[in-house]
């Protein structure tokens, strides 16, 4: 700017000093106009460029490095209603996130995907002094003692099942259709079928058969893999 | 949960347009995994591009729903809170 002004003040030969001041002026304001001009045009070119760059690095980083979905291994090995959610929920949670999942079945966690036993899964209020109050807000617990009195499972299931609705949360069912709608690779323990004498026909529809080669197998490649 | 924008972020005290939504899906009253299933469910039926809104009274999901979108890939232009109520919109991947 200043080498601009002090040329055209060479141009023009000796000038009047308000003159020169006014050119001076004048030079810089017109430079500093295009100047801000380009910066802007630079920067909202530059904006959406760079920001769709980060939103891609990010999504590259939800996906593993060679592109594929990430994946959740999970071995479902109990038989609880109260232990039946976690892997489900898990499960659907992350199919819904787009990622690639397998839960296998094995030992009495067989019994979730066991079609005469899933509807009357149980919670087993002896030795579990994490039971809730029966009555809410009423700071009242059961002893566990009196949890092994006859139908007390049943009467703790029910109690259990009607929070859960209260709640919104879906049933252990409802849960196994979304996991089979989303996709989710429900994998029955051959071995503990064997031992238990639980026959394929026991087995809800569309689930898979497998040792734990299998298992072991799809479990190596995943992101994360969890024993519940 | 704060408005979030860019009108927000500048500290101004205007509210961030809404996107136009093509899909509203209603969470309210469920909690996890509710919210994200049923905004994968209904990702299913829309176009890429297209906008999703979410509502959600979960507290979780205001953690859960960006975890959505990172892992998905689809959008979440807009979190928006209403009351007890949060409105989440998210475009899907195109």
């Amino acid at each position: 700017m200043a080498t601009t002004a002090s040329e055209v003040k060479q141009a023009a030969g000796v000038i009047d000093p308000a003159l020169e001041q006014r050119i001076t002026a004048l030079i810089e304001a017109r430079v500093a106009t295009e100047v801000e001009k380009r910066v802007a045009e630079r920067v909202a070119a530059l904006v959406p460029q760079r920001l769709s760059e980060g939103v891609q690095s990010i999504q590259k980083q939800a996906a593993n490095g060679d592109g594929r979905p990430r994946r959740l291994a999970i071995v479902a090995s109990k038989g609880s209603l109260d232990m039946a959610y976690p892997p489900l929920i898990l499960a659907t949670t992350a199919a819904a996130m787009g990622w690639e999942v397998a839960i296998f079945f094995t030992f009495y966690g067989l019994d979730i995907i066991n079609r005469r036993k899933l509807p009357h899964l149980k919670v087993a209020p002896v030795g579990n002094p994490a039971m809730p109050e029966p009555i809410k807000g009423v700071p009242f617990k059961v002893p566990t003692l009196i949890g092994a009195l006859p139908f007390m499972s049943d009467v703790a299931t029910a109690m259990m099942k009607q929070w859960f609705a209260a709640a919104q949360i879906p049933s252990i069912q409802e849960l196994l259709d979304v996991a089979q709608d989303t996709g989710v690779e429900l994998i029955s323990c051959t071995t503990t079928m064997g031992v238990m004498g639980v026959r394929d026909e026991d087995i809800i529809a569309g689930a898979n058969y497998a040792g734990a080669g299998h298992f072991l197998d799809y479990a190596a490649s995943a992101d994360v893999a969890l024993f519940v | 949960m704060a408005t979030t924008g860019v009108a927000a972020a500048a500290g101004e005290r205007v509210e961030a347009a809404v996107p136009q939504v093509d899909s509203t899906v209603d969470c309210r009253g469920k909690l996890c995994p509710g919210p994200l299933i049923d905004a994968h469910m209904a990702m299913r039926t829309l176009q890429p591009g297209q906008v999703l809104e979410l509502l959600a009274t979960d507290p979780g999901a205001e953690r859960d729903v960006p975890a959505f979108s990172r892992n998905t890939g689809h959008e979440l232009l807009l979190t928006k809170s209403d009351g007890p109520v949060t409105k989440y919109y998210l475009r899907k991947k195109g």
